[in-house]
């Protein structure tokens, strides 16, 4: 190779590393406004597009606009209760198709993918269409709203858990077998251990769904107001500051529990390899 | 995270501990029964409004009455919106696509250990309210705002010209918001790719444009498939970006399905202008896997 060909073998390489992390900075201008905005003092304008002053208030009470806090509350509880029925449905379905042969799962796995490559208000809309011609019309609210969650996050669960199940090593439960366990043993001790990140990582995923998800809400929410449905509506008269903190600390939370999963994970590997 | 992967190939895993056994029935049973009640039977309940007597009203109640009528009166009304929808999402497919690329390609091919760092990152603004996010772009975009400024003092903007309100605030919008659904799924085809197939058209004196042209991207077209639909189709049906960051004209069918499901009750014509977006869609869908030559996509 000569020098010149290198560099310009040097320049290349870098350079698309370089256009990459350019855009990964750009996914994350509209979270590091969403910070700042955290700490903006909107009392003196009207205008809540634009930063005025540096503020602690929003962060020591971010629950002072009316609504807000009940708002917050419904939308955990429905992303906790969502995420557990997802996630136990979800990994026992996904065990189903990796693990076990039986008639119709190709029309299972086409009926798992649909929800993922539907567009929301089209999910929405239909659902909408049933509860209201089953009579549930004027009923909707806390179960409608999970009933819908649990449906879209299904789909998730069972894909994730899927492909770390697809990826698992059958050596070592065949390893455990010939070591005189049983197969509920082998489930407990190997199987379940070694999937259960992907089970983590599914309900990590659900939880940010269903927290998230404003379209099919809206359409099945009746008269309960979920975050992301006060952050809609709040838009019509000027957002309070304070919604920004909620979404710094949920942004906060998640990456904490993610990034340390990968550290676990490449302590782990570095264990296993000394 | 990288499961998006399945989407794009559904792995039939044949591994040696595949049972034969009833049990297979029962522990797909609960999920597949949830899916069915209410997401499979929620369509025809979609598709029987979409034929109500028109005159019906959330007072009144609705009655069936095969009202096939409902179908040309939508589209004929809503074909601006519809055709948009389709236009805005189609250019935000073609700028994920480009943006994606680079992404997903410096991940596969030039992160090295970083790897999954970087795709965390990828993911990571899925954990930010996807409102929130939005709402941002209103502000970055805003009037007073320092790009506005910027491309003003440029002479790209005129004094009086604004980013926001415009269909480039909302194709931009949607452009970020479904970037994630792109990147992951380049990534996973991209990771697959035999280096060596690289090296080697590089031996045989093909430019790394050529080869990339060549080799590369031909190899990640289940990706580029997968990652199409999946930016595509929720676009099209998205309607916070063109409620958030557009005006009245840039409206698209999602905010005329919602409002005339929710403001007007209209659930005749809001019925059926769901059930022909899902029809176009799907016919779109159809077409493009047919000349992208991936016919195994699910």
């Amino acid at each position: 190779m000569t020098p010149l060909f290198r560099v310009r073998r040097w320049i290349g390489d870098h350079l698309i590393l370089g256009l990459g992390l350019l855009v990964l900075v750009y996914t994350f201008i509209p979270i590091a406004v969403v910070v700042l905005m955290s700490f903006n003092d909107s009392s003196k304008s009207k205008n809540v597009y634009k930063f005025q002053d540096f503020t602690f208030q929003n962060w020591l009470h971010p629950f002072k606009p009316g609504g807000m806090q009940e708002s917050v509350i419904l939308s955990i509880e429905i992303a906790l209760a969502a995420t557990l029925v997802a996630t136990i449905l979800g990994t026992l379905a996904a065990f189903a198709l990796v693990r076990h042969r039986f008639a119709g799962r190709k029309a299972a796995n086409l009926i798992i993918f649909l929800p993922m490559a539907s567009p929301e208000i089209v999910m929405g809309s239909s659902l909408l269409a049933l509860f209201v011609s089953r009579g549930f019309g004027g009923q909707l609210g806390f179960w409608t709203i999970l009933i819908a969650h649990i449906m879209f996050c299904l789909s998730f669960v069972i894909v994730t858990v899927k492909a770390r199940l697809t990826g698992l090593d059958d050596n070592l439960e065949q390893a455990a077998m010939d070591l005189y366990a049983n197969e509920a043993q082998t489930f407990w001790r190997v199987t379940f251990p070694l999937v259960l990140p992907g089970i983590i990582a599914a309900a990590l995923l659900s939880f940010s769904l269903s927290f998230d998800d404003f379209i099919i809400t809206n359409l099945n929410s009746g008269q309960r107001v979920t975050f992301p449905m006060f952050v809609y509506g709040a838009n019509q008269r000027g957002v309070p500051m304070q919604v920004n903190v909620i979404g710094t600390l949920m942004f906060v939370i998640a990456i904490s529990i993610v990034l340390s999963g990968e550290v676990f994970r490449r302590r782990q590997e570095k264990a296993i390899a000394s | 995270m990288a499961t998006l992967d399945d989407v794009a190939h559904g792995p039939v895993h044949e591994g040696p501990k595949t049972k034969r056994k009833l049990t297979g029935y029962w522990l797909i049973a609960p999920g597949a029964i949830w899916l069915g009640l209410f997401f499979v039977v929620p369509f025809y309940s979609l598709i029987s409004t979409s034929l109500f007597d028109p005159n019906g009203s959330v007072l009144t109640g609705y009655s069936m009455t095969w009202h096939i009528q409902n179908y040309f009166d939508a589209i004929d009304q809503y074909k601006v919106q519809l055709w948009r929808s389709l236009w805005y999402a189609g250019l935000a497919t073609g700028f994920c696509l480009v943006i994606g690329y680079v992404l997903a390609y410096a991940i596969a091919f030039k992160a090295g250990r970083w790897k999954n760092l970087m795709l965390i990152l990828v993911i990571a603004p899925f954990f930010t309210s996807f409102l929130l996010r939005t709402l941002s772009w209103k502000l970055i975009l805003a009037d007073d705002g320092f790009i506005v400024d910027s491309l003003q003092w440029m002479h790209i903007l005129g004094a009086n010209d604004r980013l926001l309100a415009t269909p480039f605030a909302v194709i931009a919008g949607l452009t970020y918001n479904f970037l994630p659904f792109m990147v992951l799924p380049l990534y996973a085809s991209l990771e697959k790719i035999d280096i060596r197939l690289i090296e080697a058209s590089s031996d045989l004196y093909a430019s790394p444009i050529r080869g990339f042209f060549k080799v590369t991207f031909p190899l990640s077209m289940p990706g580029v498939v997968a990652g199409t639909l999946l930016t595509f189709i929720p676009a099209a049906g998205d309607y916070i970006n063109a409620q958030l960051l557009g005006s009245p004209n840039t409206r698209m069918v999602g905010n005329v399905i919602q409002s005339l499901f929710t403001t007007q009750g209209d659930y005749a014509a809001a019925g059926a202008l769901s059930v022909t977006l899902m029809l176009i869609i799907v016919a779109a869908v159809l077409m493009w896997v047919r000349t992208a030559g991936t016919e195994d996509l699910v």
